[in-house]
């Protein structure tokens, strides 16, 4: 794949929003791998934690927003408490969910919940339903 | 009165043995909780971003209320509840606009929160207040012969901040295992996430989670495992019908709240509604044993 990079395509203020709202610079990031060798989920996804990092230095924030990783993250923390850089992974995961949820674009509705039977529902405990909600809905 | 106790919203039915034994068990160790008045739900989930304050309401809330009620303690026993209160705790500890902001919201509450109230895993208090060697000592029917891993799940380590042991290498379940006369079982996978609320999207990836993290008890030795995260149990215990499905040569292992095996060891007789609430039957395992 070509890609072309430049100044402008990378400092942008969606760039900006992201890093504002995860409280991490990604061009701390060094490329190590650690964060993406501790992922429990990695082999769900299709950017590694740590290619998240790195599309994101280089200004390729479509597609992280548009991609499958941000709501396959767990939230486990794992990537944050092992980067050696200090780097907030799950942080920067959170904040590209969050600038889907904020345009509505989630991944569980109350509709999903309506289409399941009373005994699929109740046999989910109010801890589950409250955090799929609380990360994947806007 | 020092310490509260916060149950948060799944102890008070999905996992109301979590509870109940944790109740027992601290009465018999002469440290009786005192449910704190008026809680309402923690929110589960830290809210990671920087400006969602509102997302943090739910948990102050919870710490306003327990500080108003004169706790400066307060006891959870679930990891999750744990995570969200210490974390919420500190979002707005050390930063006077986002107290002020998060008070001016909670106007038609008592008191202003101020910011000062501990908050301390159950797990934490066993061992730093009541101690391993008091416990082993009130011991009366040792959990001779059981073969117990301790599986911690993502919420009681990480962020290290908040671990409540060493984030990589903890001995916290390991020890209390050993307290209650079990042998305690290191397995590969106990620090390793169990798939959380990918359980309601992504039902698939959690079941092979289980599989996989069973299967890293299993190999190590454990002949069940304990946690103390309601999450945790549902995908471990309750996804185990699904992976039993899944995987043909899956077989099922018992999943314990540490709250159950510690009540049991202290001699509180053992509850048939307890079990009702695990999917994988202990009642077997325990009568196999001899302790019940
Ligand atoms: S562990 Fe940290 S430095 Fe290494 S690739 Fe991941 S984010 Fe970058
Ligand atoms: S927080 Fe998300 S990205 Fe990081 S290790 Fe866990 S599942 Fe993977």
């Amino acid at each position: 794949m070509r890609y072309v990079i430049s100044h402008a395509k990378i400092h942008t203020d969606l760039l900006q929003k992201i890093q504002e709202l995860s409280g991490q610079n990604v061009f701390d990031c060094y490329q190590c791998g650690n964060c993406s060798s501790g992922c429990p989920l990695v082999e769900y996804m299709d950017y590694a934690p740590n290619q998240v990092i790195r599309l994101a230095q280089l200004g390729a924030l479509d597609e992280l927003l548009e991609s499958e990783t941000i709501w396959i993250c767990a939230t486990c923390l794992q990537c944050s408490s092992r980067c050696p850089k200090g780097v907030d992974v799950s942080k920067v995961m959170e904040a590209l969910r969050v600038i889907n949820l904020r345009n509505r674009e989630g991944r569980i509705s109350p509709d999903d919940i309506e289409k399941m039977t009373d005994e699929e529902v109740k046999e989910l405990p109010p801890i589950v339903l409250v955090s799929a909600f609380r990360k994947l809905s806007g | 009165m020092e310490y509260g106790y916060y149950p948060g919203c799944t102890l008070k039915n999905h996992a109301q043995n979590f509870e109940d034994a944790a109740l027992l068990a601290m009465e018999k160790l002469g440290h009786p909780l005192t449910e704190m008045k008026d809680w309402v739900c923690c929110g589960t989930v830290f809210s990671q971003t920087t400006d969602d304050l509102m997302l943090q309401l739910a948990a102050i809330r919870n710490l306003l209320r327990a500080e108003h009620q004169g706790y400066g303690k307060l006891i959870t026993l679930c990891s999750m509840c744990y995570n969200t209160l210490q974390r919420a705790r500190d979002f707005i500890k050390d930063d006077p606009e986002n107290l002020d902001k998060v008070n001016q919201f909670m106007y038609k509450e008592p008191i202003s929160y101020t910011g000062n109230v501990e908050v301390i895993h159950l797990l934490s208090l066993l061992q730093n207040e009541i101690t391993w060697e008091s416990i082993a000592k009130q011991v009366v029917k040792p959990l001779k012969n059981l073969k117990i891993g301790g599986y911690y799940g993502c919420m009681l380590l990480r962020p290290k901040e908040y671990a409540i042991d060493d984030f990589e290498d903890p001995v916290i379940l390991e020890n209390f295992i050993e307290a209650t006369g079990a042998e305690s079982v290191v397995f590969p996978y106990r620090l390793e996430c169990c798939g959380a609320y990918q359980t309601v999207t992504n039902k698939d990836i959690t079941v092979k989670r289980t599989f996989e993290l069973i299967e890293s008890a299993r190999d190590a030795g454990c002949e069940a495992i304990i946690t103390s995260c309601p999450l945790c149990a549902f995908n471990m215990d309750q996804r185990q019908k699904e992976t039993a499905e899944e995987f043909s040569q899956f077989v099922e292992m018992p999943v314990f709240y540490f709250t159950e095996l510690l009540a049991l060891a202290l001699g509180v007789e053992w509850n048939s509604n307890w079990s009702k609430l695990h999917y994988v039957n202990p009642e077997p395992y325990l009568k196999a044993k001899g302790l019940i």
